[in-house]
């Protein structure tokens, strides 16, 4: 943008926000200093227009709320100004340690993606005289990242305008295409999901971020859908992957000074002749198999006999995978 | 968590428009700053905060005579504003900004141990009221932590003991004592852990904070030599280097997850499985983590690993044989 469009369009602004009447486009090219053209000349006036139009574009992505109206009863011709009210930022006082957390929080997004609205939000709040220390820390620093998908997840949630992205889970082998209402991100455990209404399972789902492959595509009008009111946006992502209870009491013998992580789990610790053993609470008898067998020949399971048995299944499994794999292992 | 996406902001003209729009409260607010405090905190060059006054000079009401012009009164190196043609406050925050500062706030009101969530709170009501409808974010936020030991960790930073800790180290899978001059406390993809140097590696370590079995606050002070400084941590805890031992496993569907979860250097798919190479810090560690997930996972090399992991199972499967009965001979 040129110096002489700035300071067109800063005029623009001060011009808009000092009327109360509606102006047309014709009043505002007489008053506005840039503007000037002979509304007799096709060529002329259509350069005009488009001019203004770019203007107005311009503004609109600043935030600028453009109001547009009819300036009387007798004119057709649509007007703009702009409200005092809408344009500018309410009153904000915040005290020291208020502002220190603000600045701070801004801060956090330094190396993610929308470090560039929080500083300018920054900016905002610092021009309506909010003192902010640079200096200020707290005694424990977030370190916030974002996946890409955050912005346009976020921006359709709040415009409520369904999405369509590729979605890949591990355990699949291609990308899913999938339709969703968002109605909101949440952040869990440090990961990144989107909730929302999945239009071809009919069902609420919840999404990895990370998982998305490629761009959102917003579809759709704005205002397409509810989002459920007082709905826990972080419940379902709970129920989805958080803590299962761990109701089962598993027994092992653990070697002396052995297998230290197996020993943190455990909620009893009995030494013994032949080892120490340890009372292990679980959830899934595989799942715990499968950590015990992490732990090789440091371990024994005593009980229960299905988990004995599991741990049995999956050595005698790893032991054959790896004899096809491998050659056959020497002095066994 | 995934790499920092970071979105480029070119400093285009474009955002000259904005820069000045803010220009005028921000010195409305500050009568007879000083042009070089002016600069420093919009973070501009002096030489762009003078362009910058220069342009709204000739800018006004219409009408545009003297009386209308936005006009400012210079004392040596101090500038106030005298008439502000009516931009006399910010412009509202956009969507974007006001989701940028409330989810940053509700991170912070949800990080454990900071001390000041009563600050960040009412800080965050105030955004929020100044946002109005934007401030009805579409994010939520929930990080899991232990807050009293946060805040007892905190403590001995703010008061600058050292510590006395009780460690698992998983990479190793042993509980250790040590004494460590802690730096800082820090979330990382939902994780805490203190930054400290440790007196027993002489160097500088992550600690998990659900790793410390135990820890004691000492009379003696905390101090750090000069050589401990904090890593960068955006992009993650661990970086893997080109020193460390590449690990190939096979990975069969239900496994595939652990791509997810540590960080990997190649996936190539064969089929149902994916081969993946991966740098470990340690193979005790590797062989841990990859007969510890189920049974369709496979080492393929180093074949150190491999055999390793032969041994570890037969030994294991030995334990559960039925012992020899014994041979009567009659």
């Amino acid at each position: 943008m040129s110096r002489t469009r700035t300071e067109r369009l800063v005029n623009l602004v001060i011009c808009l926000l000092s009327t109360r009447r509606f102006l047309t486009a014709a009043q505002i090219a007489a008053t506005v200093p840039g503007y000037e053209h002979n509304p007799e000349d096709p060529k002329d006036h259509e350069a005009f227009q488009r001019k203004f139009e770019r203007d107005k574009a311009e503004l609109r992505d600043l935030g600028v709320p453009l109001e547009i109206g009819t300036p009387s009863a007798f004119d057709n011709e649509p007007g703009y100004r702009i409200a005092h009210r809408q344009y500018a930022l309410p009153d904000i006082l915040l005290s020291p340690d208020e502002a220190a957390a603000v600045g701070i929080a801004a801060r956090l997004w330094q190396h993610a993606g929308l470090a560039a609205a929080a500083s300018s939000g920054l900016a905002k709040l610092r021009a309506a005289g909010v003192e902010v220390d640079p200096q200020a820390t707290l005694g424990v620093e977030p370190v916030v990242t974002v996946d890409p998908a955050f912005g346009p997840l976020t921006s359709a949630a709040r415009n409520r305008r369904a999405v369509t992205f590729a979605y890949r889970a591990p355990e699949r082998d291609e990308p899913t295409i999938r339709r969703l209402e968002p109605w909101g991100v949440v952040c869990w455990q440090g990961r990144w999901y989107v909730v929302g209404h999945d239009r071809d399972r009919r069902a609420t789902r919840c999404f990895r971020l990370s998982r998305i492959v490629g761009n959102v595509r917003a579809t759709g009008r704005a205002g397409a859908f509810a989002r459920p009111e007082n709905e826990d946006l972080i419940s379902h992502v709970a129920r989805w992957s958080g803590p299962v209870p761990h109701n089962g009491r598993a027994t092992v013998t653990v070697r002396p000074g052995r297998a230290a992580g197996l020993r943190r789990s455990a909620i009893d610790t009995v030494a013994g002749a032949d080892g120490d053993m340890l009372t292990i609470p679980y959830a899934d008898i595989d799942r715990l198999a499968a950590t015990l067998v992490g732990y090789g020949g440091y371990v024994r399971v005593e009980g229960p006999p299905e988990l004995r048995e599991a741990v049995i299944q999956q050595l005698k499994e790893v032991a054959a995978r790896y004899d096809r794999m491998h050659a056959p292992a020497v002095g066994t | 968590m995934t790499a920092a996406a970071r979105i480029p902001q070119p400093r285009t003209s474009a955002d000259r428009l904005g820069r000045l729009l803010n220009l005028v409260p921000y010195l409305l607010a500050r009568p007879g700053i000083a042009v070089a405090d002016a600069a420093a905190g919009l973070d501009i060059t002096e030489r762009q905060l003078r362009e910058d006054l220069e342009l709204l000079w000739v800018c006004g009401l219409p009408g545009y005579g003297p009386g209308d012009l936005i006009d400012m009164a210079f004392d040596g190196d101090r500038v106030t504003i005298t008439y502000d043609a009516g931009i006399d406050r910010p412009l509202r925050l956009t969507p974007d900004e006001a989701l940028a500062l409330v989810v940053a706030l509700r991170m912070l009101a949800e990080t454990p141990g900071t001390g000041t969530r009563d600050a960040i709170e009412r800080a965050l009501a105030k955004i929020e009221n100044a946002a109005g409808d934007l401030a009805d974010a579409p994010v939520a936020v929930r990080l899991p932590a232990d807050a009293e030991r946060l805040d007892a960790i905190r403590g001995a930073i703010e008061r600058g003991h050292a510590l006395h800790l009780t460690y698992y180290t998983a990479t190793r899978d042993e509980t250790t004592d040590r004494v460590v001059d802690p730096m800082r406390v820090l979330m990382v993809g939902g994780k805490s852990y203190l930054e400290a140097w440790c007196r027993r590696a002489e160097a500088t370590r992550m600690f998990r904070v659900d790793r410390m079995d135990a820890f004691t606050e000492l009379d003696e002070p905390s101090a750090p030599p000069a050589r401990a400084v904090p890593q960068d941590v955006s992009h993650g805890v661990f970086h893997p280097t080109p020193d460390l031992p590449l690990v190939t496993v096979r990975l069969g569907r239900g496994s595939r997850w652990i791509t997810e979860y540590y960080p990997v250097e190649e996936i190539r798919k064969d089929g149902e499985e994916w081969v993946v190479d991966m740098r470990v810090t340690d193979l005790g560690w590797a062989q841990r983590l990859l007969t510890g997930v189920g049974p369709d996972v496979t080492v393929v090399g180093p074949a150190e690993l491999v055999d390793r992991i032969r041994a570890q199972v037969n030994t294991a499967l030995d334990q559960y044989a039925t012992p020899p009965r014994a041979v009567v001979t009659p």
